[in-house]
């Protein structure tokens, strides 16, 4: 079957999910971000008593509502979607995937859904108090709720905690602690949520510096810009440690990835990181893919390898290194992972037909190889490169992940400096003598919708073609379902979420120019 | 040590809570199919929206969780049923999105496309979740067309992808008694939750009129599950065959099944007595007690024995039992920790739930409240 499933339902199912996702994560950042803005402009109420905090709570927290239930709504998809268009992807790895989800479920989507109930219709219902916690718990609900999924996210990337029975033809868990610490999933989380808070502040601070720009709301917009920009500034300087940690984690689990994130073709010592850079084709290729050339580049010399190997002469592989081999370097061509996974999964497809067949003899034998360490690591480590036809497929889209890499990271620096000005105006008293950084504060609201969806882009198409990393590839992943279902969902789904988008994006804008209700 | 067989039985348990209370929480889906029919005009339907509004989450949540868990504890089948039948979960997922967005955007100025249609959104969510549930769960007793290879890849063996469940009379027998039970819990959670004496008379004469039909479509189901064939699974074997009575079988010889079963049709039979005779505002607990008990009893008779609770009718060797379908005893026993923490869950939902329903909703609340849908 495998053999034979048609590249274009790969294409549409990765097509149909990445639509989801980028949709979902449209609406989740702000929801993880601005729930904490909401939290701590209403503890200041309860502390002070000052109805204007009141006044900002409510109205932020409107915009938070008309956010939140399109976020909910694409995460049901995105949950769903991975039964009815990853069908085998869900059975081959459910029983280390599925229990994040669950634990999601319970944990914190239950959390989150109760009290958002309580800070929506809650305020001449129950005590200040309790509205109060009720936020916080919404805010605490909507980041666990990003912790799960993102543990669950990170395996993929870096599969641990977990060793593979060949009677069920599954991996299976055997350590949730490692699942949970996984060093992909912590660096990912912490990244994820910070950057979340990010576009959350930028928001706050667009929105409210739109209001001055107006000369309308003056209070409740230095108020908020005041939030905002502190709020903002530390995650922002978070979010740069943190991807500094994650580049570091990668370069280490996934060097595929991040030779493609710096277009690195040809290993060296001593690697500058590119700071800036054009991509040209050049006349080489690996295999059918074509090498590019980087031009117009600013580097920082050493970094890279720095960052890689934590010394300036250290060796950073390059695609071309990672794909045909180096021995010298210890890294095996990916055709001889080809071959010892063919091997690996030839051996487990024995295994299966002799127990069909009921021959005990074989079945002893060829069950003892799963024990044998040899097997495991030289061998079945690699099971997941047997079904590439040519070692090239490994290579993922290197402009696409060069690119995104680039904006986010620019973006990301010029939203510290964007909340460092941010604060200093605001505790001069002079937002509004200074009209460019009230219109910059405003476009940079999209910019950081960008740069979020630039992130995704890098850590999920760097990752091509594996749905999980060197175990499966996307194109075993899918379920056996025909082309046709998946292109009539796309589009369904496409022109739902454009109008639905459509529509938010038309209440959101009416809502803040009704502003606040006094 | 716990053994694998019992954190089998343990999480489908689990799972039959999960459902229970999912079809209990539909009564929203089941209030939304009114939302055409029952106000008399656009307070009524305002406070009617309003009343439901405060609780959607809680169905999506649990819907959510409901599918988590069954990833997590039976993969095989989220990978056997979601990935065969496509087109049956794409339709309720659909339905179950322009729900989410169609309570907060109606009433929002510049919601561009005008109330109307967002009140259609909820009109389709609220008729078609519940049905196509209903015929979903169905068909863990009248069994799909699927196989499984060595690898345990699914083919579905049509191209309907799940749509052909519709044109078997029993599914259909289900999917219209789950949508009218929904309708009748969402009558009862109305007349509990509004005060307002003219929409009150409105649903007291709806509630006759859908409880009448839902006896009909649950008896003749639970008349066609219990005295037809169902799909035995050999525990030594491990072959799967058709036999007469299996899930009357399974009814009566466990004694905890059997009281389950017949004490929530009692609660249910009460609950509509309660609404319908006496006008009580409480029937909503007596139905909605009463419905997970009969809802989990219904999955025990499908999961628990001898019995394959996802059976395959073109290939009886690639149904689904509780062994067969389950996560590693390890992933279980991992996941029964964690499922520890769900009477924690439960008290404080009930707590804020309490704490927002104090007061019924009346035309006062609609006019002054800040945050309505």
């Amino acid at each position: 079957m495998i053999e034979n499933i048609d590249l274009s339902l790969v294409n549409w199912s990765r097509a149909q999910f990445a639509l989801t996702a980028i949709y979902h994560w449209l609406f989740v950042p702000l929801t993880l971000g601005l729930s904490f803005i909401l939290a701590f402009m209403e503890s200041i109420y309860v502390r002070t008593g000052d109805e204007i905090w009141k006044k900002m709570t409510k109205f932020w927290m409107t915009l938070f509502g008309i956010n939140f239930a399109i976020g909910v709504a694409t995460g049901l998809i995105l949950e769903f979607e991975f039964g009815t268009n990853w069908s085998n992807y869900s059975w081959f790895v459910g029983d280390i995937f599925g229990a994040p989800l669950a634990v999601e479920g319970i944990l914190a989507f239950f959390m989150e859904s109760t009290f958002v109930a309580v800070m929506f219709f809650g305020w001449n219902k129950v005590g200040k108090k309790f509205h109060l916690a009720s936020t916080w718990l919404v805010a605490i609900g909507a980041n666990l709720s990003a912790l799960w999924i993102l543990v669950a996210n990170s395996w993929m990337e870096n599969p641990v905690g977990m060793v593979f029975n060949a009677d069920t033809a599954r991996n299976e868990m055997n350590s949730f602690r490692d699942v949970v610490l996984n060093p992909v999933a912590i660096d990912k989380f912490t990244h994820t949520v910070t950057s979340g808070f990010v576009l959350a502040s930028v928001f706050v601070t667009g929105i409210s510096a739109w209001f001055l720009l107006r000369h309308r709301e003056e209070i409740l917009a230095k108020k908020s810009i005041f939030i905002a920009g502190i709020f903002g500034l530390v995650s922002s300087l978070a979010v740069a440690i943190t991807g500094d940690r994650s580049a570091r984690t990668i370069a280490q689990v996934q060097p595929v990835k991040f030779a493609a994130m710096e277009a690195l073709y040809d290993g060296k010592s001593e690697a500058g990181l590119t700071v800036i850079g054009v991509l040209t084709d050049s006349d080489d290729r690996i295999g059918e893919k074509k090498v590019h050339d980087v031009k117009m580049k600013i580097m920082i010399p050493k970094l890279l390898s720095i960052m890689t190997t934590g010394e300036g002469s250290g060796y950073v592989p390059g695609l071309k290194d990672l794909v045909n081999g180096n021995p010298e370097k210890g890294i095996l061509s990916v055709r001889e992972m080809m071959e010892r996974g063919r091997y690996a999964r030839q051996v487990l497809t024995d295994y299966k037909m002799a127990k069909e067949i009921g021959d005990d003899a074989s079945v002893a034998s060829l069950g003892a190889k799963f024990q044998e360490q040899d097997f495991i690591n030289n061998y079945f480590r690699y099971f997941g490169y047997s079904f590439f036809d040519h070692p090239w497929q490994v290579i993922p889209s290197v402009p696409v992940t060069f690119y995104s890499f680039r904006i986010m990271v620019a973006l990301g620096f010029f939203f510290i400096l964007l909340f460092v000005l941010a604060i200093f105006f605001q505790r001069r008293d002079k937002l509004e003598r200074h009209r460019w950084f009230l219109w910059i504060s405003l476009i940079s609201v999209p910019l950081a919708y960008l740069a979020s969806e630039s992130g995704w882009i890098v850590t999920e198409m760097g990752r091509q073609p594996w749905i999980i990393q060197n175990l499966m590839p996307v194109s075993v992943a899918v379920s056996n379902i025909s082309t046709g279902a998946v292109q009539t969902t796309f589009i369904l789904f496409a022109v739902l979420f454009t109008a639905l988008l459509i529509a938010e994006v038309s209440i959101m804008s009416r809502q803040i120019k009704n502003g606040p209700k006094h | 040590m716990i053994s694998h067989a019992f954190l089998q039985n343990y999480w489908w348990l689990i799972i039959s809570l999960l459902a229970g209370l999912l079809v209990f929480l539909m009564f929203v889906q089941g209030g939304q199919s009114f939302i055409f029919s029952l106000p008399h005009n656009d307070m009524q339907r305002k406070m009617l929206v309003n009343a439901l509004g405060r609780k959607w989450e809680f169905t999506f949540t649990t819907l959510v969780t409901f599918g988590g868990a069954f990833f997590a504890s039976f993969p095989l089948f989220y990978a056997t049923s979601f990935g065969g039948a496509y087109w049956v979960w794409m339709t309720i997922l659909f339905s179950f999105i322009i729900q989410a967005v169609a309570y907060q955007f109606r009433s929002k100025p510049s919601n561009v496309y005008g109330t109307s249609v967002f009140d259609t959104f909820l009109f389709i969510n609220g008729c078609l979740g519940p049905f196509l549930l209903g015929v979903a769960v169905a068909t863990f007793f009248t069994g799909s067309d699927f196989s499984l290879d060595l690898f345990n890849r699914v083919t579905w063996g049509t191209g309907w992808h799940g749509l052909e469940a519709l044109v078997n009379p029993v599914n259909l027998l289900l999917g219209f008694a789950v949508l009218l039970l929904a309708r009748v819990l969402g009558l009862m959670y109305l007349y509990n939750t509004i005060d307002d004496r003219d929409l009150g008379a409105s649903i007291d004469r709806a509630l006759v009129r859908n409880a009448i039909p839902f006896l009909v479509f649950f008896l003749a189901f639970t008349a066609c599950l219990f005295l037809g064939k169902g799909y035995r699974a050999d525990s030594d074997t491990g072959e799967v065959t058709l036999v007469k009575y299996l899930y009357l079988h399974n009814l009566i010889s466990n004694l905890f099944t059997l009281i389950l079963f017949l004490s929530g049709v009692v609660l249910v039979l009460v609950s509509l007595w309660l609404g319908t005779i006496r006008h009580s505002v409480k029937a909503i607990w007596y139905g909605g007690i009463g419905t997970v008990a009969v809802v989990m009893a219904l999955f025990f008779i499908a999961g628990y024995g001898e019995t394959a609770f996802y059976p395959s009718s073109s290939s009886p060797g690639s149904s689904l039992t509780l062994a067969k379908a389950s996560s590693s005893q390890f992933t279980l026993k991992t996941m029964m920790y964690v499922s520890f923490i769900i009477p924690f869950v439960v008290a404080y939902i009930w707590y804020a739930w309490r704490s927002l329903n104090r007061k019924r909703i009346n035309t006062e609340e609609m006019e002054g409240e800040d945050h309505t849908y």
